[in-house]
């Protein structure tokens, strides 16, 4: 296949992973406020929002890293996103899967965050180093114990490709990592929830403490390319673990293994937002001990499981 | 026209600072903010849509009004199915509701947020209060029009209002901001002297730029 059919058909993805993940963050705006007993926004809120960041008339730079964290951050997403097989067996939802693509894009996870801080420390608000402080030091302590899942399964199926793990899953539901190897489908499903940022571990945008915490300087188009990130990093993520975790999405058509995605990460995100609903928010050192203590030991647990048993 | 009038020009359109000390001069930005030309036709309806169905505000809670803004954001009045939500920070927010009577002391605080504010941007002034003073109409420290200081597009009136009247006001705002009638950040460019000297007959310890970029 020709580079530009395969660039032609990673942009279709990544359209395709951004709107998904900006319906998705509206749907979940929508039940938020379900059991708050509200109506809420329409789901389509978030891509009003995003029009109307562009089309502000002026927007204020602190500098030149101030230019550059949400162009990181969309980066990281960008990067995270397209090193993931979206549909097991599409050509056109493949991206860029190659051997190896898991190390990539667990280092790709963390790269937008790095950016971002540097960017977010420009803007010059007490709050953006705060924020930038409780968000890094959260991300180190959820990496821990997800870190040590991906050992586990890489170590169960003896590679680091993506699509390979895909398709030793195949063939029945029995085959899915959530039924050969929990333990590490637990510690995982854990650090998701820092990873998803909603209540208990929503510390870093915390709104009541540190008015939305390290993008607060940001405004006008610099905060709608940050929103555009949200979406399409939010549906990598999910993508990754229904991959890792659920089987991944495999159909001969490809419309149906489209719906087959977008249930199973609707069903994925679904376990953020049940505990984010129910449960207030951690102290943060309350939430890194977290995850430093019960996922963590789950995570060796499994590995130990996997590679003597 | 020489090289050396535009020079002087130039010099003369810079502000001035003088709240500043020296030192702190070279911090702060002295350009005046300057008139934004509006983009192509179709393009500004559109976004004018877009600014009209995602109202972002920033709720500033000086006098008895911050207590109508709570409700309107618990499940009695539920505001965010209008589109329009809390923001607490002046960069991103584009509505600016100036909730009642506005202090000397406060009046400061509110130009600083409103000049931090990233237009397009629109103001709600909220009760009697910011209309004609209302019931501290002859306080010797409350400002009795709010604006003759920042330029407002709509006025929410009663003592208090409730909110209902400010969803109504809202309403209202959306309605003109499709009508594309809301131009305050311009208004505020291009009548900047006076707003200024208004703003610095009442505010005596004057210890900020003269914009705050």
């Amino acid at each position: 296949m020709s580079i530009i059919t395969k660039i032609l058909y990673a942009i279709i993805s990544v359209i395709v992973a951004t709107i998904w993940g900006l319906t998705l963050g509206g749907i979940v705006r929508k039940l938020y406020a379900r059991v708050h007993g509200r109506y809420g926004p329409p789901f389509w809120q978030p891509f009003i929002d995003i029009f109307k960041n562009h089309g502000k008339r002026v927007a204020i730079s602190h500098g030149y890293m101030f230019y550059l964290g949400p162009v990181f951050r969309l980066a990281g997403g960008l990067g995270t996103y397209l090193f993931i097989p979206v549909i097991f067996g599409s050509v056109v939802f493949s991206n860029f899967s190659m051997a190896g693509d898991l190390l990539l894009v667990m280092y790709f996870v963390f790269f937008g965050q790095l950016g971002m801080a540097l960017g977010a420390g420009e803007g010059g608000h007490p709050y953006s180093p705060i924020g930038v402080a409780r968000g890094l030091s959260q991300m180190s302590s959820f990496e821990v114990p997800f870190s040590l899942s991906v050992i586990a399964i890489a170590i169960q199926y003896h590679t680091l490709n993506i699509t390979d793990i895909v398709a030793a899953q195949q063939g029945g539901i029995l085959n899915w990592t959530l039924f050969t190897n929990p333990l590490a489908v637990i510690a995982a499903m854990i650090s998701m929830l820092g990873m998803n940022m909603h209540s208990p571990f929503s510390i870093v945008l915390a709104p009541q403490e540190i008015p939305i915490g390290p993008p607060i300087e940001m405004n006008s188009s610099f905060l709608a390319t940050l929103q555009t990130n949200r979406g399409l990093f939010g549906a990598a993520k999910l993508v990754l673990f229904m991959n890792l975790y659920f089987g991944g999405a495999a159909h001969p058509n490809i419309f149906v293994a489209l719906l087959i995605m977008i249930a199973k990460t609707f069903l994925i995100y679904m376990f953020s937002v049940f505990v984010g609903a129910a449960f207030p928010r951690f102290r943060p050192e309350q939430s890194i001990r977290f995850f430093l203590k019960w996922p963590t030991l789950i995570g060796i647990a499994s590995i130990i499981l996997v590679a003597y048993f | 026209m020489n090289k050396k009038d535009i020079k002087n020009i130039e010099k003369e359109m810079k502000l001035a600072n003088e709240g500043l000390t020296e030192k702190e001069r070279t911090l702060f930005s002295d350009a005046r903010p300057s008139k934004v030309d509006l983009q192509n036709k179709y393009f500004e309806k559109f976004f004018n849509w877009a600014r009209s169905q995602s109202l972002w505000f920033l709720g500033y809670g000086t006098g008895c009004g911050a207590i109508e803004l709570r409700p309107l954001m618990t499940s009695r009045f539920d505001i965010f199915r209008y589109g329009i939500a809390p923001r607490p920070s002046p960069r991103q927010s584009s509505v600016f509701i100036i909730g009642g009577y506005a202090s000397i002391k406060t009046i400061k605080r509110i130009v600083r947020s409103y000049e931090q504010m990233q237009g397009p941007k629109f103001v709600i002034a909220l009760g009697s209060c910011t209309i004609n003073g209302g019931m501290y109409y002859d306080s010797y420290y409350t400002i009795n029009r709010l604006d003759h200081y920042i330029p407002v597009d709509i006025y929410v009136a009663g003592c208090m209002p409730r909110p209902e009247a400010l969803i109504a006001g809202f309403q209202k705002l959306k309605k003109m901001i499709i009508a594309g009638k809301c131009d305050g950040m311009n208004k505020y460019a291009e009548n900047f002297d006076w707003y200024k000297k208004n703003q610095k007959k009442i505010i005596k310890d004057w210890n900020m730029p003269d914009y705050n970029w």
